[in-house]
């Protein structure tokens, strides 16, 4: 006994580091790697933009994210396996991740110290102690498992609401990063924006704030991670506990305790995230990193009980059903849930995706947004495509966002399936959605002014939208004739001046062709140059003026929903050309044409 | 010895948990190793769950294939019609189940003729059981509100009271199918579940006229059987009907032109659109049924395009006359 002890002493003076400031070197180390990673989410080929970085490492190191999938899916998409080495870690060590890895952990470790450092010792003792509360986040934990797992009437994955790291992820990725970059566009060429951020960013702030009220209140509440690696913490080898029964009783080790795990009496190992602030306060170092359970005793389940434990199970396999009474995954699907090219069918979607943002943050014309909750609530923070933010919609030459998605709800899918070119010809390009015009808001089509932006951007060969030429006369455009040469007419009525010297507009004479107006005064219409009426308008006889209209319709054969016209309508308000999701071809059931395509 | 026996204590604990985090590390990593996915999520169709409806029909007997019967009520019609083909034996076995298809489309009663009569329905019903059939099923997926389809068309008690049970279009009896040489049948849901494992299948519908289609008659009565969002097939409606005709191989299909819709339909709504045509057809050739139906509708075969596609997918003969039909009156 006496050697062990004088050994662990040695061991906790070491003279090289201090193992909390290993830790603190740790956390800084991976908490700028989380940030690098953010800022270099960016397309392009500079050393700070995407090139090769692992820009998902975090999210595959998330056991969260691997077995919800593995759950929903029963497959292990494979960038996920490297979760397989934190389960492992997490088995032989226990909560490491939490205090040495996990960015938010980091973050909330911080906040939490600079918020309560100036508080006494007591003060501090009493912060972090043991709360029955804890138990929460098994239940959180308990309720997301099963949504995922327990096959009702569908399985959902909706881990990445409160998962801290995809959490994290889309809080920086979509909201502090933008913010940040807003004066200066240093990361992306025009500023950013994400509809509904500030929800994304509300709850973000809630939990940093919520430090100064408890420490690492997140973590010990409400991280369904952090309850995982407690579960998953249970039967690890090495442990913290006291090397010996008898103490002070000072709880001087409890002054700094993260995880609020009680090391001065029975410690709580599902609570503990290794922090070793108390094997750094205890003066006496009874308290030590070893394989033995601490001589004080100790605790290796979870405090929950059997009622809270039914209750979270029933309110997860409840939750689905529940939440799909709206039926948005069926007749009462939301048009606008517009999903990036390659996204799996809707059910199965929901199955990976995690809500991280990052097919968000990388599309280079920032058209991919968090989805709101008109699509249901199981939409929420998911990607689909609002194409009146952003810079121009779907592009037509760009597969990054399917890149970049860590559990392929979103395929990493080739420019050649994206536009159904070589072994894809036979099933065309992939469709997102139909570009639909509202006739009642389109110039041409409703105010009788030229316009076809929508036609000229759209970006296929041979283009989806395609004009149909019309001539009409325009207000007050039937015009008496005072008297008239071979190339101008003059009129009774006023009329503005230059008016319809725009090139769009004819003077329309009974028995002759309709020709171009060049110009014309307050009475006088002056037709073009080298053209010159076929019949003179006599006196006293009506002329027509008319305006050469080229109105878009949209050939639903070809038409992939990209956007591009949504986004270059001039109607800038309510679009006078949107894009809906109908005939994606992502989903059957969606069809708006026949044969068009077979997806399951 | 106190210390020697903690000493043992503490490793046997330390064993144990050692053993029990060695075994979640392996149950880890061979989970992993199972569910392994290095492809990542396919798109495309899953042909493995695809089904195909039963062939229903009967053997042919030369001249008597269809039945024409003149009259105006329609148990009497409908037995001598099936009398004139051989009886209900030909058609049942004792000991078969039968899959009784009603045209149930809309929720509207029996007067406006927009759905199978359902003293019709019941007496086939009866027919059935007189052959020896152990149980009768009387299904559609109708395009308004089932429940209350069966209910105002009154096809659900009148099949209910015969002794055939009712069957609604629930989810879990919808499967996907291909129709092998079809263009649009293509990995699409049908109503399967109550066809998937009886003997025999008979349709009943009334002749209609159709906006779209220009009649609905035997071969228009199997939309009910797609499911899904089936009314994008309006786009194609002649190629539509063929494609069901080719897909569904009936064992006997009953057209009902006792009284007719003229116009208006398929939904009706007034007695006004109809005309009493007192004619009921019986027939294990539908494309012939409907060569011959659509002549109570003033309409030639050649008038509505889908008689000929489905006569050239092999479903039929427009030619009824070449079938020999057998004329009959009853009073």
């Amino acid at each position: 006994m006496n050697r062990s002890n004088q050994y662990s002493r040695r061991f906790a003076k070491s003279p090289i580091m201090r193992i909390v400031q290993v830790r603190r070197i740790s956390q800084a180390f991976f908490f700028s790697l989380f940030v690098w990673f953010c800022i270099v989410a960016t397309v392009g080929e500079k050393l700070w933009q995407l090139r090769g970085w692992p820009v998902n490492w975090f999210l595959q190191l998330d056991p969260l994210v691997a077995i919800g999938t593995i759950l929903t899916t029963h497959t292990l998409y494979w960038p996920l396996l490297w979760a397989l080495a934190t389960i492992i870690l997490t088995i032989i060590f226990g909560r490491f991740f939490c205090s040495w890895v996990c960015p938010f952990g980091s973050l909330h470790h911080f906040v939490g110290f600079l918020g309560n450092r100036k508080k006494t010792a007591a003060q501090k003792i009493q912060l972090n102690k043991y709360r029955k509360a804890q138990c929460i986040k098994y239940f959180i934990l308990v309720v997301f498992l099963f949504m995922a797992a327990f096959p009702s009437i569908g399985v959902t994955l909706q881990m990445g609401l409160l998962d801290p790291i995809p959490l994290t992820t889309r809080s920086f990725n979509l909201v502090l990063l933008p913010i940040a970059d807003r004066p200066a566009n240093l990361v992306s060429v025009t500023a950013r924006f994400y509809e509904g951020a500030w929800l994304i960013l509300a709850i973000f702030l809630t939990a940093v704030l919520l430090n100064l009220v408890i420490p690492r209140f997140y973590c010990r509440f409400i991280c369904p991670l952090g309850a995982l690696f407690g579960i998953f913490g249970r039967f690890a080898i090495w442990r913290i506990g006291k090397n010996q029964s008898e103490c002070v009783n000072c709880k001087l080790c409890e002054r700094a305790c993260e995880g609020g795990c009680e090391p001065s009496g029975n410690i709580r190992i599902t609570e503990c995230v290794l922090c070793f602030n108390c094997r750094q306060d205890c003066k006496d170092e009874l308290i030590s990193y070893q394989t033995k359970p601490s001589l004080a005793g100790e605790i290796t389940n979870p405090d929950i009980s059997r009622r809270g434990f039914v209750l979270s199970l029933a309110g997860g396999i409840l939750a689905v059903p529940a939440v799909r009474l709206s039926n948005k995954l069926g007749s009462n699907w939301y048009h606008k849930v517009i999903r990036p090219p390659g996204a799996l069918s809707e059910e199965e979607f929901l199955k990976r995706c995690i809500k991280c943002g990052q097919c968000m943050r990388v599309c280079p014309t920032n058209v991919i947004q968090p989805g709101g909750i008109q699509g249901g609530l199981e939409n929420l923070w998911t990607p689909v495509l609002n194409n009146r933010i952003g810079s121009s919609g779907c592009q037509l030459n760009c597969v990054a966002c399917g890149q970049v998605c860590p559990t392929s709800a979103i395929r990493p899918i080739t420019l050649a399936e994206k536009l159904g070119t070589d072994e894809f010809a036979d099933v065309g390009p992939i469709k997102l959605g139909t570009a639909f015009v509202d006739q009642n808001r389109c110039l041409p089509w409703a105010m009788d002014k030229p316009c076809i932006v929508c036609e000229e951007n759209c970006p296929l060969s041979p283009k989806a939208i395609y004009t149909e030429e019309c001539f009409n006369t325009v207000r007050d455009g039937i015009l008496t004739v005072k008297k008239a040469t071979d190339n101008t007419v003059e009129v009774e009525e006023a009329i503005v001046p230059a008016k319809f010297a725009t090139g769009d507009y004819y003077c329309a004479v009974e028995g002759d062709e309709r020709r171009k107006i060049a110009e014309n005064t307050e009475n006088t219409i002056v037709i073009s140059s080298g053209e010159q009426f076929g019949k003179i308008p006599a006196a006293g006889s009506k002329i027509e003026v008319q305006v050469r209209l080229q109105k878009p319709c949209i050939d639903i054969e070809k038409c992939i929903g990209c956007g591009v016209c949504e986004h270059e309508c001039p109607v800038s308000g309510r679009k006078a050309i949107r894009v809906s999701a109908e005939n994606e071809t992502r989903s059957a059931d969606r069809r708006l044409l026949l044969g068009s395509h077979s997806a399951t | 010895m106190t210390e020697q026996n903690d000493k043992n204590l503490g490793r046997r604990e330390l064993l144990g948990r050692a053993g029990k985090a060695g075994i979640s590390i392996a149950a880890a990593g061979v989970i992993s190793w199972r569910l392994y996915d290095r492809e990542g999520p396919k798109t495309g169709v899953d042909t493995e769950s695809l089904v195909t409806l039963p062939d229903f029909s009967v053997l042919d007997k030369a001249s008597q294939t269809i039945s024409i019967v003149k009259g105006s009520d329609r148990v009497k019609t409908v037995n001598k019609a099936i009398d004139l083909l051989g009886g209900i034996e030909r058609f049942v076995k004792p000991g078969e189940t039968v899959a009784i298809k009603p045209n149930v489309a809309f929720a509207s009663p029996p007067m406006l003729g927009a759905t199978a009569h359902p003293e019709l329905v019941a007496e086939v019903v009866r027919l059935c059981y007189k052959g020896g059939a152990k149980q009768v099923y009387v299904t559609d997926n109708p395009i308004n509100d089932p429940a209350s389809c069966f209910t105002l068309s009154g096809i659900g008690k009148a099949a209910s009271k015969a002794g055939a049970k009712l069957v609604f279009p629930k989810d879990n009896l919808f499967k996907h199918t291909t129709l092998t040489d079809g263009k649009l049948i293509k990995n699409w849901p049908i109503f399967y579940g109550p066809f998937a494992n009886v003997n025999k299948l008979i349709g009943i519908t009334p002749v209609k006229h159709h906006e779209r289609a220009g009649a609905s008659m035997s071969m228009k009565n199997w939309y009910g059987l797609l499911g899904g969002r089936r009314n994008i097939f309006h786009q194609d409606i002649n190629t539509i009907i063929a494609e069901l005709a080719m897909m569904v191989k009936p064992t006997l299909v009953i057209l009902d032109g006792t009284e007719v819709m003229m116009t208006n339909g398929p939904t009706g709504g007034s007695v006004e659109d109809l005309r009493r045509a007192n004619t009921l057809i019986a027939s294990c050739d539908m494309v012939a049924a409907d060569a011959y139906g659509c002549t109570l509708l003033d309409l030639k075969a050649s008038d509505l395009p889908y008689l000929a596609k489905a006569q050239i997918a092999g479903a039929g003969t427009t030619d009824y006359e070449s079938l020999k039909p057998i004329f009959a009156q009853v009073r």
